[in-house]
């Protein structure tokens, strides 16, 4: 796992009760102008002069040599992955520093309150009710400082919604900050069953932006119970509702596990059905984080024995035009047939793989395991011999 | 650690038991029931199920119960968005009647150089100034096609056969191109023609201005020239080689075929679909003849009834899926159709099974003398001096008057299946649609009584085969691939 965040960072010369973002530069050649804008990431013997601060790494960076009344940081050595780009917040009087923005990152998730209206059992993610604003404050602050060619943003939480206008106005700067980035939001959709807030939505009109809500169950009482929360499947469906009514894009999450794969097939038939207007549907494996550990007998299934219930659920959405993704999954659990539906999803940093694995064919096609899967393994992970033709 | 609430505390809602959403029930076969909700979903169910869960005795815990609720015939205190998506798929299965008008019929000319015993226009061999369209009345015509709303249009050309009057239909989709270009609407064009005509000229002009081809092939040479006679009986030696002209000079997917079936042909489906499988067609239409014209005259029509076509198509379906199953994809077109209504939220626009009836408001035809009439069958009728489905002519009425005629507007009333007797409480009524053109022409009523109804029994006995064998699951999986998206 990557190092995030440290309370050992070593400040000097910086004005102590100050919090503030610093936007990193490994650029000796930067124009002078933006210098004071940027803070250098020192890596070598060549420090150009004029930034507002410089950045070293314990053990390895000689921190002589820097213009006279600099402003430095020197953090443990395992953040010395930081680049071009990247942003942290730094709170000097804390000794404290977090990585809010890593610029080589495909994924870049933003946390934007913790408190939920769900409860889901298998929440990676478990909320809580605390008054947590700034992070708000934090994220209107770091917009602007972001790579204006980050491929996407995802948004959440908790529930980013409970945030009301303040949730709408993250994305309108975010709109208009970086008017070329994706942005995905995770929803469980209810709050959009309020049709003018759904408007006030739809009017942001950003010419990328999804949200994916989670559906349980085709029945309100076993999707009610997976998010623990009576009502919920009614809002969640008026919902997207709302949100197809308004023309806007909605993604259906399906995370799969003992409580909801048992009426898998009836699910897809519902949502071909009812819901057949939604842009994609994720089928999604149990990450083995958060309430899913002390959950795990409730949720538990080992995937192999799911794998003809996801098989016709599947095939269900796909004959009905549904676009089907399915993740999370390692491709040795899944009929062949469902290997063309498979994604590549886990982020590089927290997925490894098996000894199984060593000698798999399909290694290269399969996203392999969370870091966290090791609570509980698929007892039918395989190598996969032949080198069979994949269909990415 | 919080403490989560069991599954059971979710249910606590369902104990004051539920309400039933409107639905129809059907037998099905000696002890079982199919149930159909308000948007065509189905549910097949035992007697005593049916009994319980009409009598609010159904158990909460029952998997019956969990299928009722997910398939919205029955609501409970637990959640009531099943409305909400009612009403959405409701809406959604009659969107296509906001579009209006779609398939307009031009009658390019009334004469033919065949001479089918079976032809259901009444084709004349004669005089090409009484039975051709003129452009004057074409024009008129195209006037009126475009005062349709609906964002597609499709003309298509009718004969007697189209091609004798080609110089009309080169006439047509000139000036429809030409204003189309102002009007933008999705336009197409189809020509129902023999092919015993087609120059590669003709051909020529099809593939430049995007007009489909639709030709007619019964069977295998016998077959066909005996069901379609002409002078030098070699009807189907034209057909074919037209087929393949057409399809390489205006491409293999514009080309299309439709079979009718004569009683000559009723033991001979498999006969007929190897003819279509010959000649790389993925599928096939099962049509039995329609009560006009010289079918009624010869008595082609009466030569056999609704369980002989039945034989004859549940026949030619089996060998079809016989061929599926064995890997061959092949589609029968009808099935097609009315599985995409059983299995999707869609309706499919079909002329024949809509309801409020296709008639006007689906397809219209101008005739080659410049009347308007409600469908194809309409003016079949009225050249055997039955005029009720004329709504008015090109040169004397206005787009108005022509839709709202009580030529139209009677009869699209009272056929409406949804407040007809009988299939108002039809479990296959979201299937069905309404014909008053031929229970007209059979029962001499436009609502017509059903269960003398050739209409009737022919579909209602195809609904309960087509859900019958959408219970094996290998059966099940070809169905699923023809449904339309």
């Amino acid at each position: 796992m990557l190092a995030l965040a440290t309370t050992k960072a070593s400040f000097s010369a910086f004005p102590v009760g100050e919090s503030s973002l610093l936007k990193l530069s490994t650029d000796p050649t930067l124009p002078a102008p933006l210098r004071p804008l940027r803070s250098f990431v020192i890596t070598d013997a060549s420090v150009p002069t004029g930034f507002q601060a410089y950045i070293g790494f314990e053990g390895r960076t000689p921190m002589d040599g820097l213009p006279p009344g600099s402003s430095t940081i020197v953090l443990p050595e395992e953040f010395s992955y930081l680049a071009d780009g990247d942003v942290l917040r730094i709170i000097p009087a804390k000794t404290t520093v977090r990585v809010l923005y890593r610029r080589r990152s495909r994924q870049n998730f933003a946390l934007v309150t913790e408190r939920c209206n769900n409860y889901c059992l298998m929440c990676s993610q478990p909320p809580k009710p605390t008054d947590d604003s700034w992070l708000v404050d934090e994220l209107l602050q770091l917009l602007p400082l972001i790579d204006r060619e980050t491929r996407e943003i995802t948004f959440t939480g908790g529930e980013p919604t409970l945030l009301g206008d303040r949730f709408l106005t993250i994305l309108r700067e975010c709109s208009s900050w970086l008017p070329d980035t994706a942005i995905h939001i995770l929803s469980n959709g209810r709050t959009f069953s309020n049709a003018a807030f759904t408007e006030k939505y739809a009017e942001i009109r950003h010419r990328d932006i999804m949200v994916g809500i989670p559906l349980y169950s085709d029945l309100s009482h076993r999707h009610d119970y997976v998010v623990q929360a009576d009502g919920a499947f009614d809002e969640t469906i008026r919902g997207i509702l709302n949100l197809k009514r308004l023309r806007q894009r909605v993604e259906i999450r399906v995370v799969l596990h003992r409580q909801t794969v048992d009426r898998l097939p009836e699910l897809a038939h519902f949502i071909a059905r009812n819901l057949r207007f939604v842009d994609q549907v994720a089928l999604m494996g149990l990450e083995m984080t958060g309430f899913t550990r002390a959950n795990l007998q409730t949720l538990w299934i080992d995937p192999y024995d799911y794998r003809e219930l996801l098989r016709e659920a599947v095939e269900i959405l796909d004959s009905a035009h549904v676009q089907v993704k399915i993740y999370n999954h390692q491709l040795c659990v899944l009929h062949r047939t469902l290997w063309r539906f498979a994604r590549k999803s886990i982020s590089d940093w927290k997925n490894e793989y098996l000894a199984e694995c060593s000698d798999c064919a399909a290694r290269e096609q399969c996203g392999g395991f969370f870091t966290s899967a090791k609570l509980r393994y698929s007892d039918h992970i395989e190598a996969v011999r032949a080198a069979e033709p994949v269909l990415a | 650690m919080t403490k989560f609430a069991l599954a059971s505390t979710f249910e606590e809602s369902l104990r004051s038991g539920y309400r039933l959403l409107p639905f129809r029930f059907a037998e099905l076969d000696a002890d079982r029931y199919v149930a159909t909700n308000l948007a065509g979903e189905y549910v097949l169910l035992p007697r005593e199920e049916l009994r319980s869960f009409v009598f609010g005795k159904l158990d909460y815990g029952s998997s019956l119960y969990d299928t009722l609720k997910s398939r919205h015939f029955l609501i409970d205190d637990d959640s009531d968005v099943a409305l909400d998506l009612l009403a959405l798929k409701v809406r959604t299965k009659a969107h296509r009647l906001a579009d209006f008008t779609g398939l307009h019929m031009f009658v390019a000319t009334l004469r033919c150089e065949h001479s089918c015993p079976y032809c259901q226009v009444s084709r004349r061999s004669d005089d090409r100034i009484a039975f051709d369209m003129s452009l004057a009345t074409a024009d008129k015509a195209l006037d009126l096609v475009f005062r349709s709303p609906s964002p597609s249009l499709k003309i298509e050309f009718q004969g007697g056969e189209s091609m004798l009057n080609f110089e009309l239909v080169r006439h047509v989709v000139r000036e429809a191109r030409r204003i189309n270009r102002i009007q933008r609407r999705n336009l197409a064009f189809v020509i129902a023609t023999n092919l015993a005509l087609a120059t590669d000229e003709i051909l020529a002009f099809c593939r430049d201005n995007d007009v489909l081809i639709s030709t007619s092939l019964d069977g295998p040479a016998d077959l066909h020239n005996a069901n379609r006679p002409r002078p030098g009986r070699d009807s189907h030696e034209r057909t074919v080689r037209g087929i393949q002209r057409a399809r390489a000079i205006v491409g293999r997917d514009k080309v299309s075929a439709l079979m009718t079936t004569t009683v000559a042909s009723l033991f001979r489906a498999r006969d007929i679909i190897d003819e279509y499988i010959g000649l790389e067609f993925n599928g096939i239409f099962l049509r039995p003849l329609s009560p006009y014209g010289f079918a009624v005259k010869t008595k082609s029509y009466a030569a056999y009834d609704a369980d002989e076509w039945l034989n004859f198509y549940f026949d030619g379906l089996d060998y079809i899926l016989e061929l599926n199953r064995a890997g061959y994809r092949f589609v029968e077109h009808y099935a097609s159709l009315i599985l995409t209504k059983m299995l999707t939220p869609f309706d499919t626009g079909y002329v024949d099974l809509r309801s409020p009836a296709g008639i006007g408001i689906g397809a219209i035809v101008y005739n080659y003398d410049g009347d308007v009439y409600a469908s194809d069958e309409g003016r079949m009728l009225a050249e055997m001096g039955d005029k009720t489905f004329r709504l008015g002519n090109v040169h004397d009425d206005s787009w108005e008057q022509i839709m709202t005629s009580e030529a139209l507007l009677d009869p699209l009333e009272r056929s409406f299946a949804g407040s007809v007797p009988m299939c108002s409480e039809c479990a296959f009524e979201p299937y069905c649609g309404a014909d008053p053109v031929f229970h007209y022409a059979t029962q001499g009523d436009v609502v017509g009584h059903k269960p003398t109804s050739r209409f009737c029994a022919r579909n209602m006995a195809i609904f309960r085969h087509l859900i019958k064998l959408m219970e094996h699951d290998d059966t099940r999986r070809i169905l699923l691939s023809w449904v339309r998206a």
